[in-house]
Parts: structure tokens; C-alpha cells; sequence
């Protein structure tokens, strides 16, 4: 089959591999009818992540139908349209039954590694390196799910791949991000980044009751889609954020923040060249200017929600703000499946329909091309979709 | 945890009470059974329980080392793993019965290809080396409490003696069972640690420690995460 090969920093390439099997009775293959990068792609692509091999199969928010199906799989069939949790989880172990499911005990083969880095394993994932399991991922003709009984999601007729495949990671992502924000009537909350995910947690928001959504940007499209969805917009190139937050909010603050930008903020002034400079000497992993910033900008008694991934170390994180603000911090991979079917509901009620977001469709042929344009924001691109069937 | 003599650098690693009671407990089992039975045994294994024992009263991992060299004239190297899983939603009589049968252990420990049962107590046991070659020794089951407790140990003559014992205890009501694995190796006069750690492959603690998590993996979900045989392109 075809598809997407990590090859080194700012290096993907689509190659000829061998079709995936089954391997364990609960798995299950899937032939993918479509398949998106996602923003935390970019962070591989970007060399960040020193547990990627080279020839690993990228990407984590795929859809298709089921192929074959290991002996214990009883819950769908063959011919399923199924779209596919980026986090693996089991089902059963103590963390799925609290419906933790990125955090599940038992999906990453190699947790050695991770453990020595975060004391405990979250969830193995898709396509995402060797440090949460080395998964082949999903931008490919064909993919192995494993404990497939509990990572398909079948999907009702009448619904494009371009609706429902974002229910595999950004969707719910954004979801969680706005559920973790603790949103009460009347609350303000602002949202640092309007890629994908920062997308979906402005009309999230909104959905789950904010009375506003100010979100925070410096790319015009992004901005307009951001308008488009419902927020108020701020571009932090030409605006002083956190003393504009602080006059729309009649000098409170906003409720809620959300960092959903992550380890590769870009930042601005002597900030941004000491987070470059450090990460550049190894000194740090991630660079939190976005944390920093919303930490001091949210009001006293407010939530930090930060969807964006972290996977090392920051430098400089204004603790004493978020200790004496009595700050809460929430986060974590998102638990897709507990969050999917009811937004797979919302879905069908027609309360939302995430195609919005999608700005490139191509062919899994040109993944090359579409990281490219993705990682420089490039033809207005915000989120591209591959098609392992298009020419 | 790890203990490798000598060494000079893990004093520091005082033992909890809780560790220090489970070595004084299994090791005192050890100690009474080696004693019981008339065969020469079990020399080994009454030096292995006793310096459990010794452990336990001292929590003094360098003076268990001093003891085991002591008694045996050994200056070798010798080595005690211990780690704890917790399962959820099976009860210790669950795990206790898949574990009691041995012949079940291969499928789980990666290193071990296969057990047999000679009789009640006895059962020949054989491993691979990394070059190849297969390890092979017989054990005698010493402890046997069901559902709660089962301890045993290689009979003399082994290449790499070695005792082991599991333990399982209910936790808290609705949160699972907690598994503790308990194995020590001592190998014969004049090898290293670094031998026996190459025979059980490159780190015995993390290889024991993987061990168990496949026993949990294999519990509570029926199979072993793995990514062995996937597609990559790797060339």
C-alpha cells in the first residue's frame, strides 16, 4: 500500500510498504476513504520529537471501511463505515472505566520510555512516535487498529467522510478543551490559537454556554474563520493581549484561557528569541509562551485549559500568578471515546458541521506537498484532508 | 526495584516498612521451608530466604550482600527485582489460578519458552539466552497459599539459581488486585551481574517489569499490545 513515511526533520515522504495485518485477535484493518494532518503532525515534522524512527507511517485522524477483523471483534462487520479515536485504549483497565481513555493502561506496547520522562504511560496513539507506542498511523491506504471492539465507531448513512472525520481527534479535542474551561452563564473565555482545534473550541464554547469567545491570532484567515464561528478576534501582532483582554473584560480578566497553540508558539520580542535560543541548546523541549501569557491573563479563580501538546520541559512558567491567582489547570489527550458519539449527535442534529474547517483536499500522493503548506501557512491553509483513493 | 552487588552507591535506598515486612515475610517462608526439608537443598534456598530475611530485619540492602557472601564464599554479583501491578476486575483467586499453573507463564514472560510440570511441586523450566542457546532448570514450588501466595525456587545445580514468589492482595473494594512479583537471581561463584543481565537480556529489571505488565495487559484485556509485524517504511 501507500503511505505517509516520517523520514526526518521536515521530511515526509509517500512510499510503497507492506499491507498491514492482523496481529492481536481484538484488531481490525481498516481501508481509509480519508485521512487529515493535524497541527500536532507538524511538531514531528518539525523534529521535535527525538523518538521518531525513520520509515514510521504518520498521522492519527483516519476514517474508512473495515476489512478484516481479528476473531475477537464481535461488534462490527466488514463493510462498516467506521471512523477511528486517535488515542487507543483497551476498554478495560482502570482509566478506561473511568472513561480516561487517552490514558489507558494497556495500549502502549513500550511504555519504558515514556515512563522514565512522565512516571506513568498515557494511552498508545496513532502515528505519533515511538514514545506512545510507535503505532503506525493513519495516512495511509490501509491501517491496523488495535482493540478494535472498542476503537470503531460505526457511522450512520447519510453523513460525508468530511463531517465525521474530524471526530477522530479535533473535534472532541476542542469539545474537551471547552468542557475543561468549567464555563459558567455569563463567563468570558479566551482562546490563544485559531488553528483546527482552536476552531472547534470557540463553537464549542459557545455550545457548552460561554457568553463570549475571544480568540487570539495573527494569521488573517484563521481570524476570519475564527469571526465566522462566532468568537471576537484579537491579532496579537497589532494588539497588547493581555491589556485588551483585561478592558474587554470591564477589568477582569476572561474567565476561562486556553492555550491551544502549544509546544511551538511562536512569540514575539526577547521572549520568543530566549524560548528559540533554549529549545535550539536543548535546554527546554517546548516553547510556552501562549502559557505564560494566559496564566497572567486569566482572572483571579479561573481555569487554564490547555489542549495544545506539550511533551517536555518549559522554562519559566509564571507560577507565582498561577499559584496566588488560585488557577486551575486542565488538560490531557483527549478521550475521544467518550466524547464521540455524543458529538457524533450533534452531528446528525445538524448543530454543527465540521467541514467548515477544511481548506485543502488532496490526494495522499501530495502529503509532501500539503505538510509543507501547513507547517508555513501557506495558500491560506488551515486543514487539509487526504484521499488515498484520488489521483 | 534493583539490587546489584557489590556496590557501593544504593545504601541511600533504605526499604520501605511495607517492602521491609514482604521481604521479612517471604523470606522467612523461604527460610522455614528450606530448613524443613532434609536435602541439601537447599543450601541455596535457605541462603536466599535467609538473606531475605536479613534484609528485612536490617532494611539494609549492603548487608544482605555482606550475609549472601558470607554464608555462600560468593563474591559474585547478585540480584532482586521486585515490582507491583494493579488489575482491575479480577479477583486474586482469578490471577492466583492462572499463575498457579506455571505452564501458563511463557505467555507472558518473554524470555521463558516454556514451563512443564513433572509433578505436584516440581516443574522444569527453560529460557533463552540472547545468543541463542536455551537455560534450563528445574524448580520446586515452596509456598503455595491459593489465592493469596505462591513462592518457589530452582533447585540446586541450576546455572543461575533463582527464586521468585507473587503475591496477591486485594485493593481497595472496586479497585483491582495488586500483583507484587518478588525474583532474585544468584548466579554461581566468579559471574557478574552483567552476565545473568545478558541471559535475561539487557536490563532484568525492565525485563521483569514488562514481564509483569504483559501478565496485567493479558488479565485484563486477553491479548499483549504489540507492534511487532506492523507495516513501516523502514528500509
Amino acid at each position: 500500500m501507500r503511505a505517509v513515511c516520517w523520514q526526518g526533520t521536515n521530511k515526509v515522504q509517500v512510499e510503497t510498504v507492506p499491507d498491514p495485518k492482523i496481529i492481536n485477535p481484538r484488531d481490525a484493518i481498516v481501508k481509509i476513504t480519508s485521512t487529515a494532518i493535524c497541527g500536532s503532525d507538524l511538531h514531528l515534522y518539525n523534529g521535535l520529537n527525538p523518538t521518531m524512527k525513520k520509515g514510521d507511517i504518520v498521522g492519527h485522524e483516519f476514517m474508512g471501511e473495515v476489512v478484516e477483523l481479528g476473531r475477537k471483534v464481535k461488534n462490527v462487520k466488514i463493510g462498516d463505515r467506521v471512523v477511528v479515536p486517535f488515542t487507543i485504549a483497551c476498554g478495560s483497565c482502570f482509566f478506561c472505566n473511568r472513561q480516561l481513555t487517552s490514558q489507558c493502561d494497556n495500549s502502549n506496547p513500550s511504555p519504558w520510555g515514556v515512563e522514565q520522562l512522565m512516571g506513568y504511560s498515557p494511552s498508545g496513539l496513532f502515528g505519533y512516535s515511538h514514545l506512545t507506542g510507535g503505532y503506525a498511523g493513519g495516512q495511509a491506504e490501509y491501517a491496523r487498529v488495535p482493540f478494535a471492539d472498542v476503537g470503531l465507531f460505526k457511522i450512520p448513512d447519510g453523513l460525508t467522510d468530511e463531517q465525521v472525520l474530524f471526530l477522530t481527534d479535533i473535534f472532541p479535542t476542542g469539545y474537551m478543551a471547552a468542557e475543561n474551561c468549567d464555563i459558567q452563564p455569563g463567563d468570558t473565555v479566551a482562546i490563544w490559537g485559531c488553528g483546527p482545534v482552536g476552531q472547534f473550541a470557540i463553537r464549542s464554547a459557545l455550545m457548552l454556554g460561554a457568553d463570549r469567545v475571544i480568540a487570539i491570532d495573527r494569521v488573517p484567515e484563521r481570524l476570519q474563520m475564527a469571526k465566522l464561528s462566532g468568537a471576537i478576534t484579537l491579532n496579537y501582532e497589532e494588539i497588547e493581549v493581555g491589556e485588551a483582554l483585561k478592558e474587554m473584560t470591564g477589568g477582569r480578566g476572561p474567565d476561562a484561557v486556553m492555550d491551544a497553540v502549544g509546544m511551538e508558539a511562536h512569540g514575539m520580542g526577547l521572549e520568543g528569541f530566549y524560548d528559540k535560543t533554549m529549545q535550539a541548546l536543548k535546554l527546554e523541549t517546548d516553547r510556552p509562551n501562549v502559557l505564560r501569557q494566559a496564566i497572567v491573563a486569566c482572572r483571579k479563580g479561573g481555569t487554564v485549559s490547555v489542549p495544545g501538546v506539550y511533551t517536555g520541559l518549559v522554562d519559566k512558567i509564571p507560577m507565582g500568578a498561577f499559584m496566588n491567582k488560585g488557577l486551575t489547570m486542565k488538560t490531557g489527550q483527549t478521550n475521544i471515546h467518550k466524547y464521540l458519539p455524543k458529538l457524533l449527535e450533534h452531528i446528525q442534529n445538524g448543530d454543527i458541521d465540521p467541514s467548515f474547517v477544511i481548506t485543502h483536499t488532496m490526494s495522499i500522493e501530495q502529503a509532501p506537498h500539503g505538510y509543507e503548506i501547513f507547517k508555513h501557512k501557506q495558500e491560506s491553509c488551515i486543514k487539509i484532508v487526504l484521499k488515498p483513493g484520488m489521483n | 526495584m534493583e539490587l546489584r552487588v557489590p556496590s557501593s552507591d544504593n545504601s541511600s535506598d533504605k526499604l520501605s516498612d511495607s517492602e521491609r515486612l514482604g521481604s521479612l515475610i517471604v523470606g522467612g517462608a523461604l527460610v522455614l521451608t528450606g530448613l524443613s526439608q532434609r536435602s541439601l537443598l537447599r543450601n541455596l534456598l535457605t541462603v536466599s530466604g535467609g538473606s531475605l530475611v536479613y534484609h528485612g530485619v536490617m532494611g539494609d540492602k549492603s548487608l544482605q550482600n555482606k550475609l549472601m557472601e558470607a554464608t555462600t564464599g560468593l563474591t559474585a554479583s547478585s540480584l532482586r527485582v521486585e515490582k507491583t501491578v494493579t488489575i482491575q476486575n479480577k479477583s486474586p483467586e482469578e490471577l492466583y489460578t492462572f499463575w498457579r499453573n506455571f505452564e501458563n507463564l511463557p505467555t507472558f514472560m518473554k524470555n521463558l519458552q516454556s514451563v512443564r510440570i513433572v509433578n505436584e511441586t516440581r516443574s522444569h523450566w527453560a529460557a533463552k539466552s540472547p545468543m541463542g542457546n536455551s537455560i534450563e532448570w528445574d524448580a520446586e514450588m515452596l509456598i503455595d497459599r491459593p489465592n493469596e501466595l505462591i513462592t518457589w525456587a530452582s533447585v540446586p545445580g541450576a546455572d543461575v539459581a533463582n527464586s521468585g514468589s507473587v503475591r496477591f492482595t486485594p485493593a481497595y473494594p472496586g479497585r483491582g488486585t495488586e500483583v507484587k512479583l518478588i525474583l532474585e537471581y544468584s548466579p554461581p561463584g566468579g559471574a557478574i551481574t552483567d552476565a545473568i543481565a545478558k541471559v535475561f537480556n539487557e536490563s532484568p529489571k525492565q525485563q521483569i517489569g514488562e514481564d509483569l505488565r504483559h501478565f496485567k495487559m493479558l488479565m485484563e484485556t486477553g491479548e499483549i499490545a504489540t507492534i511487532e509485524g506492523q507495516s513501516s517504511g523502514r528500509r
